[in-house]
């Protein structure tokens, strides 16, 4: 099994295309679909987890290449600069998996791992200091 | 008993005993009140978050030929232009004319106090004491003459918690809430917040001074909506939006880690503007309001849609925690001013103080104890 995290980007002509009903049909991966901007008639991007066998979730890559399709996968998720963090606390407030929580120092604590690179906290931050790493 | 001047002199001999409003807790616990108020000399407070009416004034000096400044931008942030002539007032919450929330009057206080230069555009009428009509040029604290912040209300004697009803996310200046009481958000600093360590102005009034932005600044006068005659619990702390102070510091001594401009999405832009105050300890009585803890400071629960009112207290130690029970649900609590900063306030404050830097001052004048807020009515024009 593998698991990855990607955003696709939709052009003007791409937008009518089922682009997740194909890879889904043919290479049989799973969507979670963490955060959509789509708007039909202009341009669009999704992120979204792809889960399936490791030779599945490779094909599904390649069949975005062929097509020309877009897309940034994602590594690292969120980046915060610490130096900058006034550690608030307003992205934890809207941290949908508790990735972003306030430590017993009452500082801000970021586990990578449990993070679903939703954006939400990017918005969330009044100083502007978190961004995605891609 | 002890006296403002006898700390003063301690503070002076570099004999004081500081500590700070969550260090005194413990020591409180261990020592009993009467003990420990003998041995603490000063309690430090401090707290760190977005205000928005805070703001700054600055005199820009005088072009030749002069100009009657009648509309300014900084940084196109419109300041405000109705005093003299190269007067000007920039507020917290102005909005960019080109970067609408992303920047605004909070951002430029932060960037001037960092030392950078500042676009400032004027236009004027032309009269014949001032016959320039228009003036583009920057401006940065080496060369103007005073800049001064004067927050009109700041250090808000506790706040309400924060949670949305309705169905949608809305974006408030108490963070973004989550729809259907998915969380709820808070914005004091609890047993450090310096208003709720004095809760009945007994120490801090007009003249007392302060740690304001990394600089010494001063209490000048009640805050706007100062409302002591709000709901107390035994202790005396309110319950809900209660005591407030304007306070005003040489904006030129400041530090950008303690005045930070800020956004809130959707909202606007505001401040976090870092304010700590040290509390003379006098007697048994000033060492119980200090030694007040999060578990015995309530603050009560608001709806920001409005829709729903609620008969819910919730204690600092409880949002602390990270949730809280709301109708039998767990929800997630997360603070919006930062306890960390807050902390290092009272703590360099304290510092200062150890070190001699600092000394204590009598209030001019008590705030006012009886107060009420007043609500903008629609009233029939006469």
């Amino acid at each position: 099994m593998t698991k990855i995290k990607i955003k696709i980007y939709y052009s003007r002509d791409e937008i009518d295309k089922p682009i997740t009903y194909e890879l889904v049909k043919k290479y049989d991966v799973m969507f979670n679909i963490l955060h959509a901007n789509i708007n039909y008639g202009s341009e669009g991007n999704l992120i979204t987890e792809i889960s399936g066998e490791d030779e599945n979730v490779k094909q599904a890559l390649t069949y975005l290449d062929e097509n020309g399709i877009r897309y940034k996968k994602y590594t690292k998720s969120i980046i915060r600069d610490e130096q900058a963090c006034i550690d608030c606390g307003a992205c934890t407030a809207v941290c949908p998996s508790g990735a972003l929580t306030m430590d017993k120092n009452a500082e801000l604590k970021f586990e990578k791992d449990k993070c679903l690179v939703c954006g939400l906290c990017i918005k969330a931050c009044p100083i502007g200091i978190i961004d995605i790493e891609l | 008993m002890k006296t403002i001047a006898e700390i003063n002199e301690k503070i002076k001999k570099g004999t004081a005993v500081v500590v700070t409003a969550e260090e005194v807790i413990q020591i409180a616990k261990e020592k009993g009140y009467k003990k420990a108020a003998e041995e603490i000399d000063v309690v430090t407070t401090g707290t760190f978050g977005a205000m928005c009416s805070s703001g700054a004034f600055i005199n820009t000096g005088h072009a030749n030929p002069p100009i009657k400044m009648q509309s300014i931008t900084l940084n196109d942030v419109p300041a405000y232009a109705g005093l003299a002539a190269v007067d000007l007032f920039i507020g917290a919450a102005e909005l960019s004319n080109k970067q609408g929330m992303e920047y605004g009057g909070g951002h430029v206080i932060e960037d001037f106090i960092a030392g950078k230069d500042i676009k400032l555009y004027a236009k004027g009428v032309g009269t014949d004491s001032y016959p320039r009509k228009e003036i583009l040029t920057t401006i940065n604290k080496y060369n103007v003459n005073q800049a001064y912040m004067y927050n009109p209300r700041n250090a808000y004697q506790n706040y309400p918690a924060a949670i949305n009803s309705t169905d949608k996310t809305i974006y408030t200046y108490m963070g973004t809430l989550l729809p259907k009481h998915g969380n709820i958000t808070y914005a004091t600093s609890g047993e450090l917040s310096p208003l709720i360590n004095d809760p009945h102005y007994r120490t801090i009034g007009i003249g007392t001074k302060i740690f304001l932005g990394g600089a010494v600044g001063y209490v000048s006068w009640q805050g706007t909506q100062h409302n002591p005659a709000q709901e107390r619990g035994e202790n005396g702390v309110p319950t809900n939006l209660a005591g407030t102070i304007a306070v005003t510091g040489n904006l030129k001594d400041m530090s950008t880690r303690y005045i930070k401009g800020a956004r809130y999405h959707k909202y606007g832009v505001s401040l976090f503007v870092g304010l700590g105050i040290p509390i003379p300890i006098l007697d048994e009585e000033m060492l119980r309001y200090t030694a007040v803890s999060n578990e015995e400071i309530y603050t009560t629960l608001v709806d920001k849609s409005g829709n729903e009112t609620y008969d819910i207290k919730y204690n600092y130690a409880q949002l602390r925690s990270g949730h809280v029970d709301f109708k039998g649900k767990s929800v997630l609590t997360a603070p919006l001013s930062s306890l960390s900063r807050a902390r290092e306030i009272a703590n360099t404050l304290k510092d200062w103080i150890q070190h001699s830097n600092f000394t204590l001052t009598e209030a001019v004048t008590p705030l006012p104890r009886e107060d009420k807020v007043n609500t903008l009515d629609i009233r029939e024009m006469k």
